[in-house]
């Protein structure tokens, strides 16, 4: 089946961006296709490359990239949600006068109408959030 | 039409499960997943209300989630299944579509 998931809760804050991802491996083992992950509100803050988590703590941002390199996981982060929590590419970056970008690789910045199309596409969308 | 609903919420914190099982209609079922799997403990206030609501609905818990709270088994409610992350999948996979309750 292909699955659609919504985060709407930053990393490190309760459990949904664990949960998420603990669901997406799941899926993708069982065979399924993971279509798309749609980061939404504070979901967006699972899309930064500069968090630093202690080094025997999971890196939650890192496990995503990893995800998407090795199935083809599409991660889109919410650019509304995104711009209000200091989220950018290097294209926002240059839009908005910002100095540096800080997106983490596999990672693209869309508007809500992917989280629409993945509600299209797919067979099931899950949410979790907080 | 079947729903699989979740509830990630303690019901000693939030009232999630209460609008959840208020809204599922008979046979839907009901994963309680992160702190929402403290409303499948035995001898609690909130265990009548999972209990009638368990005459209708089918409820789960995810195994890993009591795990990490300390909840082996026997201190489960009888009749709640357990599931791991790929019992998750199955059951999403399984009905027509899911609600989350935040």
């Amino acid at each position: 089946m292909k699955i659609g998931l919504l985060v709407n809760e930053g990393p490190y804050q309760h459990q949904a961006a664990d949960t998420a991802f603990q669901f997406a491996q799941a899926a993708i083992e069982k065979g399924h296709e993971v279509f798309r992950v749609f980061f939404y509100h504070d979901g967006v803050n699972n899309g930064t490359r500069l968090a630093t988590p202690p080094q025997d703590d999971r890196h939650i941002q890192r496990r995503w990239t990893a995800l998407a390199e090795a199935h083809g996981v599409d991660l889109v982060v919410c650019v509304a949600a995104a711009q209000r929590r200091g989220i950018c590419d290097p294209d926002e970056a240059k839009r908005n006068g910002k100095d540096a970008d800080n997106i983490a690789p596999g990672f693209r910045i869309s508007g809500l109408g992917q989280l629409v199309e993945a509600a299209i596409e797919c067979d099931r969308l899950v949410t979790f959030g907080d | 039409m079947t729903v699989l609903h979740t509830v990630n919420k303690s019901p000693f914190e939030k009232d999630s499960l209460d609008t959840c099982i208020a809204h599922a209609l008979d046979g839907s079922t009901v994963l309680l997943i992160e702190d929402g799997v403290y409303a499948a403990t035995r001898g609690t206030v909130v265990e009548p209300r999972v209990r009638d609501a368990m005459q209708r609905m089918n409820f789960y818990v995810l195994a890993n989630d009591c795990k990490a709270r300390g909840l082996g088994e026997d201190t489960l409610i009888d009749g709640i299944g357990r599931v791991d992350y790929g019992g998750f999948v199955d059951l999403v996979t399984g009905h027509d579509s899911v609600q989350s309750w935040l």
